[in-house]
C-alpha cells in the first residue's frame, strides 16, 4: 500500500470508531476525578492532577523525611540516594548560581521545587500515573508564583525599597536618551518575561511530550484497530517511536525540573547580588 | 485510552474547563499547587535540610577533626622523639663524664699506691740499715771484747800471771783500743828495733 493511500484511511479514522480518540485533543487534559460543584458555570471538581501532586508532596514527604531522619555522618543506602539530588541542588545549582555567601538560605525552596518538579514530571512516564502534572498549567504557574515573590521580595528588600529596586536593575553606564528604554526592557524583563518563560517552558514541554506520546501510543492503538491488515502492520514502528520518546521524554522531564530550578536560582542569584 | 474516552464523554457533557483554551489556569488547581509546594517546602525546611546540613557539618567537622588528631599525633611523636634524642644525648655525657672521672680516679689510685710502696720500701730500707747498723755495733763491741780477752790472754801467758783482773779494773785494752781508734797509736812492727 502507497503512503498516499493511507492518507484517506487514517483521515476515514478518526471520523469512525466510538467517539474518536485520535488525533489526541487538548480537552484531553482535562480529567476531573469527583464533581463537587458548580459555582455558576465554573466546575468545583478534583482533577487527576490534583490527586498525583498531593499523592507526589506525599510520597516526597515519606521519603526525604525517614531518609533523613537520622541523618548519619556515614550515610545509609536511603540517605545516599537522597543526598544525591540534595547535593546536586545544593551544590551544582544553588552554590554556582548565588554564591556560597547567601545561598543556603535558598536551599529548602530550590530543593522542594526540584523535587516536587521531577517527581510530577516523571510521572509523565510512571505507570499507572502516566499523566504530567505541570501539564495542566495551573501548577507551573502556582511554582513561578512562588518564585517571583521570592525574588522581587528580597531584591526589593536588598535595595531597601521599590524606587530603588528599578534603579539598581538599570546598568550603570547608559546614555540618558536611552534611559526610557532600558527602564523599559528591564521592567518587562524582570515582572512579565521571566515568569511567563519560566511557567510556560515547563508546562510547553510536558503539554507537548505527553501529546507527542499519546499521539504515537493512542495512534498505534487505533491502527491495531483497522481492518487492514497493512495498517496493523504500521502500529508496531508508531509503538517503537513510542517507546523512543518514552525515553526521550524521561530526559526531558529530568530537564525541565533542572532548568526551572536553575532558572529560579539564577533569579534569587541576581535578587542578592550587590550589582546588576 | 480508557481515561481519553471518559474525557471525550465529559467533554462531549458540556464541561466548560474541558474546551478551555490549555494556558488558562483550573483555579483550583492553581491553589493546590501553592498548597503542595507549601506544604513540601515546609517538610524539606523544617525536617530534612536541618538533618542533612547538621549531617554535613558533623562529617566536615570528624575530616577536619581527624586531620587535627593527626597532626596532634605527629606532633606528640615528635616531642617523645625530642625528648629521647635529648635524652640519649644527656646519657652518652655522663657516660664520658664517668669515664673521665673513672679515669682521673684510677691515675689517682695508681699514684696513691706509688707513693705508698715508696714510703712502705723507704721504711724497710731504713729499718733494715737500722739492724744492719745495730748488728755491726754489737759485732763491734763483742769484738772488742775478744780481742780484750785475747790480748790479755796473750799477756797474762807471756808475763805468766793472769791480768785479767788488773786490766778490767784499770780498762787497759778500752783505752788502748779507744786510742788505737783515734789514730794515736801507730801500727808497731813487733820485735823492730827502729822505732
Amino acid at each position: 500500500m502507497s503512503f498516499a493511500a493511507l492518507i484517506p484511511s487514517l483521515g476515514s479514522l478518526s471520523a469512525e470508531g466510538d467517539g474518536g480518540h485520535f488525533p489526541p485533543t487538548p480537552e484531553g487534559f482535562w480529567q476531573p476525578l469527583v464533581t463537587l460543584g458548580h459555582i455558576g458555570d465554573y466546575p468545583i471538581v478534583i482533577t487527576r492532577s490534583m490527586v498525583v501532586i498531593m499523592l507526589s508532596v506525599a510520597l516526597l514527604s515519606w521519603w526525604l523525611v525517614s531518609t533523613t531522619k537520622r541523618a548519619a555522618v556515614v550515610p545509609g543506602k536511603g540517605q545516599h540516594y537522597t543526598e544525591l539530588v540534595y547535593n546536586f541542588v545544593r551544590n551544582d545549582v544553588a552554590k554556582d548560581m548565588i554564591g556560597s555567601k547567601d545561598f543556603l538560605r535558598f536551599v529548602p525552596l530550590l530543593f522542594s521545587l526540584f523535587v516536587l518538579i521531577l517527581l510530577n514530571n516523571l510521572f509523565g512516564i510512571i505507570p499507572p500515573i502516566q499523566f504530567p502534572t505541570m501539564s495542566r498549567i495551573g501548577f507551573p504557574i502556582a511554582l513561578t508564583l512562588v518564585v517571583y515573590v521570592v525574588y522581587h521580595w528580597i531584591g526589593i528588600k536588598k535595595q531597601h525599597g521599590f524606587l530603588n529596586y528599578v534603579k539598581w536593575m538599570i546598568p550603570p553606564g547608559i546614555p540618558g536618551w536611552l534611559l526610557p528604554l532600558i527602564v523599559f526592557l528591564e521592567l518587562l524583563t524582570f515582572f512579565i518575561t521571566r515568569p511567563l518563560t519560566l511557567a510556560l517552558r515547563l508546562f510547553g514541554n510536558m503539554f507537548a511530550g505527553h501529546m507527542l506520546l499519546a499521539v504515537f501510543i493512542i495512534g498505534g492503538w487505533e491502527l491495531v484497530q483497522a481492518d487492514t491488515f497493512a495498517l496493523k502492520f504500521v502500529a508496531l514502528p508508531a509503538w517503537l517511536m513510542a517507546f523512543v520518546m518514552t525515553l526521550f521524554e524521561g530526559l526531558v522531564q529530568f530537564l525541565q525540573a533542572f532548568v526551572f530550578t536553575l532558572l529560579a536560582a539564577s533569579y534569587f542569584g541576581s535578587a542578592v547580588a550587590d550589582e546588576h | 485510552m480508557l481515561q481519553l474516552t471518559g474525557v471525550r464523554a465529559l467533554a462531549a457533557s458540556g464541561d466548560s474547563q474541558a474546551s478551555a483554551p490549555p494556558i488558562l489556569p483550573y483555579l483550583p488547581e492553581l491553589i493546590f499547587g501553592f498548597v503542595a509546594i507549601g506544604i513540601l517546602y515546609w517538610v524539606v525546611k523544617t525536617k530534612v535540610v536541618p538533618n542533612l546540613e547538621k549531617a554535613y557539618a558533623a562529617r566536615a567537622e570528624a575530616i577536619e577533626g581527624g586531620i587535627a588528631k593527626a597532626e596532634k599525633a605527629q606532633a606528640e611523636a615528635k616531642a617523645a622523639l625530642d625528648h629521647y634524642n635529648a635524652q640519649l644525648a644527656d646519657a652518652r655525657g655522663e657516660a664520658n663524664k664517668i669515664r673521665e672521672d673513672a679515669r682521673a680516679h684510677a691515675a689517682q689510685i695508681v699514684a696513691e699506691m706509688r707513693a705508698q710502696a715508696q714510703a712502705e720500701s723507704a721504711r724497710i730500707v731504713e729499718s733494715a740499715q737500722k739492724q744492719i747498723e745495730a748488728e755491726r755495733q754489737q759485732a763491734v763491741v763483742s769484738l772488742r771484747g775478744e780481742v780484750g780477752r785475747l790480748s790479755t790472754d796473750l799477756a797474762s801467758r807471756i808475763v805468766g800471771e793472769s791480768l785479767h783482773d788488773e786490766t778490767r779494773q784499770k780498762g787497759i785494752v778500752e783505752r788502748f783500743l779507744a786510742d788505737l781508734e783515734a789514730g794515736e797509736i801507730r801500727p808497731v812492727k813487733v820485735g823492730g828495733t827502729d822505732s
